[in-house]
C-alpha cells in the first residue's frame, strides 16, 4: 500500500510542477503579449493606441496585477476549466477546439502504440531466444539504422510514394470532404483509409525501442537460474521461453511504456503536422505557426497531464505485476 | 538493476589488466614495489584512468570494427562542414536560379521554390547539425553531469528534490516543452534552438549519471578521500568523475544525436528562423515549399537521409565507446 501512496504522492508533485511550469514558461517572454497581438494587427511598425491593447487585455483575459494574485488566478482557472478564448480560432474557446481533435489523436496514438509494443515485444523475444542468428544480428544492428530515420521524414516519404507517386491512398485529412460524417460502414472505413499512412509512418520506427529492450532484458533472463532449471526440469521451449523468461523480461517495457508517451507525442505532432491530420498535434502545430498562446499552452498541459497519468497507471500496473516492487525492496 | 550492478565491478579489473604499462608509468613507486597486487588495483585504476594515454582509448576504439566505420563517417561530415565553400558550386542563400527545378548537372539536386541550389543547402546544412548536436548535446550532458552526480553523491534531502527534477524531466513530453519555449523566444535561429534543447533534454543522461555514482560512492578510494578530508565538489568531480569518463563520453554521444534529431523537428515545426541553412528547414521548405506536387524526390530525401547517415554514425561510435567501458564487447 506504502508503494501505491508513494506514486500518487509523485504524481501530485510532478502536477502540480508541470502546471507551475506552465505558467512560468509564458512569463519569462520580455514585452506583453497583448501588445504583441496589437502589434501583429496593425503591422510592425505603426503606433499602438494604448486602448486597443487594453481592449485586447480584456477580451482574452489576460491576467494583470501582481505575480502571486496572477497565480492564484490561474489555478483557479484551471480548476474551472476555463483554458482561455484561441487566438486563431476566435471566439472558439480552446477547450472546444481541443474537444474536437482529442478524439483523433487518441485513436492514432492508442492504436500505434499497442501495435507497436506487442509487435516489438513478440520480435524482441524471438531475436533473444534465437541469439545469434542472422534474424538476431538484423535486429541488432540493422533496426539502429532505420530508427535514426526522422518522424517527418518517414512521413513525407510515405506521403510523395503512396498518395503523390502511386495515388493509392489520400493525400491528409481524417476523412473525405464527401463524407456525411454519420456513423456507417462507410465513414467508418473512409477514417481508416484516411489513418493509415500517418499511423504507418509511427509504426515504422514505434516497435524498434520495443524490440532493442526486450532482447536485452529476455537475454538477461534467459541465462537466470529459474530458466535453467525450467530446462531442466524438461518443460517444452515454447513454455521456457514464454512463462519464465518474456515474462520477467517484459517488466521494464511496461514502465517503459507510459514513459515513452512523452516522446511518441513529439512524433504525432510531426506526423499529424505531415498529413494535416485533424488531431491535437495538427492543432499544436497550427497554434505555433499563429502564436496562438493560449491554445498552444492548453495543448501543452493536456499532453504532460496524458504522460502523468499514463505513468501513474504504469506504475500501478508494475506494482500489480512485480510483488518486488510493491514490497519495496528495489 | 541486476545488469547493472553485475556488469559495474568487471570495468576497473580489465583496466587495471589490460593496461600494465599505462598504470607504471602513473604510480611508479607503487607498482615498482608490489607489481600488480589485487588490493592496489582500485588505485592504479584511479590514476590510469586520471591521466588516460590518448593512443591506448583511440587503439580500443579503432580496433572495434563499428566504431572504426563510425569514425570515418564523422571525419567525413566534418570535412564536408568546413569545405563547405569549396565543395559547392553556389550560395546556398543565392535566390537568382530559376524555382521548382528537376535535377541537372547545373543543380545536382534541383532547386527550391525560392531558387535555391538544393545540394548547396545540403553541404552547408551538415554545419548547423554537427554545431547543434556538438553544444546541444554538450549542454544537456553538462547539466546532466551536475545534477545526476551531486544527487547520487550527497543522498538525503539534496537527492529527493533533485531525483524529483529528474523524474519530472522524464516523464514531460519533451518536444512540446521544447515547442512551447522556443515559440516564446522574441530571438529566432540555431542559438536559442541550442540553449532550448540544452536546458530541457538533460533528464535520462541525469538519472544514468546519477545511477553510476550510486555504485561508485561506496568504493574504498572514495572513503578514503573523505577521511583525507576532501570536500564533496572534489570528490565528485576528481574522483568519481575520471572512474566514469567512458560513461560520460557515452551520454554526451547519445545527448548529441538527440540534439540533433530535436534540432530538425524544431525547426520542421516552423519554430526556426526560416532563413536558417539546415536539414530541418530544407525539409520544412521542401514540406511548404511543394516538393510533393512537383515531384522533387531530391530535395525531399537527401536532407533525412543525411540526418540518418549523420545520427548512425553517432551510434556506430557510441557501440565502440560502449565496449571501452565493458570488456565482453570488444572484437578481439
Amino acid at each position: 500500500m506504502r508503494y501505491y501512496i508513494r506514486r500518487f504522492v509523485f504524481f501530485l508533485l510532478t502536477l502540480w510542477a508541470a502546471v507551475t511550469l506552465n505558467f512560468i514558461i509564458p512569463r519569462l517572454q520580455p514585452g506583453d503579449p497583448a501588445e504583441d497581438i496589437v502589434r501583429r494587427l496593425v503591422g510592425q511598425n505603426k503606433p499602438i493606441d494604448p486602448a486597443q491593447v487594453r481592449a485586447i487585455r480584456l477580451m482574452l483575459g489576460i491576467p494583470s496585477g501582481n505575480i502571486f494574485q496572477q497565480y492564484i488566478d490561474y489555478l483557479g482557472t484551471l480548476v474551472h476549466g476555463q483554458f482561455g478564448i484561441s487566438y486563431t480560432y476566435f471566439p472558439y474557446p480552446v477547450l472546444s477546439l481541443i474537444g474536437q481533435s482529442i478524439l483523433w489523436t487518441l485513436g492514432l496514438v492508442l492504436t500505434t502504440n499497442i501495435i507497436g509494443f506487442v509487435i516489438g515485444n513478440i520480435l524482441g523475444a524471438f531475436a533473444a531466444w534465437r541469439r545469434n542468428s542472422a534474424f538476431d544480428s538484423f535486429v541488432s544492428v540493422g533496426l539502429n539504422f532505420v530508427g535514426t530515420l526522422p518522424y517527418m521524414w518517414i512521413a513525407l516519404v510515405l506521403l510523395f510514394v503512396f498518395a503523390f507517386q502511386l495515388q493509392w491512398l489520400p493525400i491528409g485529412g481524417g476523412f473525405s470532404e464527401t463524407s456525411t460524417r454519420q456513423l456507417s460502414w462507410g465513414y467508418a472505413w473512409d477514417i481508416i483509409v484516411h489513418a493509415t499512412l500517418p499511423a504507418l509512418s509511427l509504426l515504422i520506427t514505434g516497435p524498434i525501442g520495443w524490440i532493442m529492450g526486450m532482447r536485452n532484458n529476455m537475454v538477461q533472463t534467459l541465462r537466470e537460474d529459474y530458466t535453467r532449471l525450467a530446462v531442466a526440469k524438461g518443460l517444452k521451449p515454447w513454455k521456457v521461453a514464454l512463462l519464465y523468461s518474456a515474462r520477467n523480461a517484459i517488466l521494464p517495457n511496461v514502465t517503459g511504456l507510459a514513459l515513452s508517451l512523452g516522446g511518441i507525442l513529439g512524433g504525432v505532432v510531426l506526423v499529424e503536422s505531415v498529413f494535416d491530420y485533424p488531431g491535437m498535434g495538427r492543432l499544436f502545430f497550427d497554434a505555433i505557426g499563429n502564436r496562438d498562446y493560449p491554445l498552444m499552452q492548453t495543448i501543452f498541459l493536456f499532453s504532460v497531464v496524458a504522460t502523468l497519468l499514463a505513468n501513474l497507471f504504469a506504475d500501478f500496473v508494475v506494482g500489480w505485476l512485480d510483488p518486488r516492487v510493491r514490497k519495496g525492496e528495489h | 538493476m541486476d545488469t547493472q550492478d553485475r556488469k559495474l565491478p568487471e570495468a576497473p579489473k580489465h583496466e587495471a589488466i589490460t593496461s600494465p604499462q599505462g598504470s607504471v608509468s602513473a604510480v611508479p613507486d607503487i607498482s615498482m614495489a608490489e607489481p600488480a597486487r589485487d588490493e592496489t588495483a582500485p588505485q592504479i585504476t584511479k590514476k590510469r584512468r586520471r591521466m588516460p594515454s590518448m593512443p591506448e582509448w583511440f587503439e580500443v576504439l579503432w580496433s572495434n570494427r563499428k566504431a572504426r566505420v563510425g569514425l570515418i563517417m564523422l571525419a567525413f561530415f566534418l570535412l564536408v562542414a568546413i569545405f563547405a565553400g569549396q565543395i559547392t558550386p553556389y550560395n546556398p542563400n543565392d535566390i537568382s536560379f530559376g524555382p521548382s527545378e528537376q535535377p541537372s548537372w547545373q543543380h545536382l539536386l534541383g532547386t527550391t521554390q525560392a531558387g535555391q541550389d538544393v545540394f548547396s543547402q545540403l553541404v552547408y546544412g551538415t554545419r548547423t547539425s554537427l554545431i547543434v548536436g556538438a553544444l546541444g548535446g554538450g549542454l544537456s550532458t553538462l547539466i546532466a553531469l551536475v545534477i545526476g552526480m551531486v544527487a547520487g553523491y550527497m543522498g538525503g534531502i539534496v537527492d529527493e528534490i533533485l531525483s524529483f527534477l529528474i523524474n519530472l524531466g522524464l516523464v514531460v513530453p519533451v518536444l512540446p516543452l521544447m515547442v512551447t519555449i522556443a515559440a516564446y523566444s522574441p530571438v529566432k535561429g540555431p542559438a536559442i534552438i541550442i540553449l532550448v534543447i540544452g536546458f530541457t533534454s538533460w533528464a535520462w543522461g541525469a538519472r544514468f549519471k546519477r545511477s553510476q555514482v550510486l555504485t561508485l560512492r561506496v568504493r574504498d578510494y572514495i572513503t578514503s578521500a573523505q577521511f583525507a578530508g576532501d570536500g564533496p565538489f572534489r570528490i565528485i568531480f576528481r574522483e568519481i568523475m575520471p572512474n566514469m569518463l567512458s560513461l560520460v563520453v557515452l551520454s554526451y554521444i547519445v545527448a548529441a544525436m538527440g540534439a540533433i534529431g530535436a534540432e530538425a523537428g524544431l525547426e520542421f515545426l516552423g519554430v526556426g528562423d526560416p532563413n536558417t541553412i539546415s536539414w530541418g528547414m530544407m525539409l520544412y521548405w521542401a514540406d511548404n515549399g511543394g516538393a510533393l506536387f512537383t515531384g522533387q524526390w531530391a530535395w525531399l530525401i537527401t536532407p533525412g537521409l543525411a540526418l540518418a547517415a549523420l545520427t548512425s554514425c553517432l551510434l556506430l561510435i557510441n557501440f565502440g565507446v560502449d565496449a571501452l567501458s565493458n570488456p565482453q564487447l570488444r572484437e578481439e
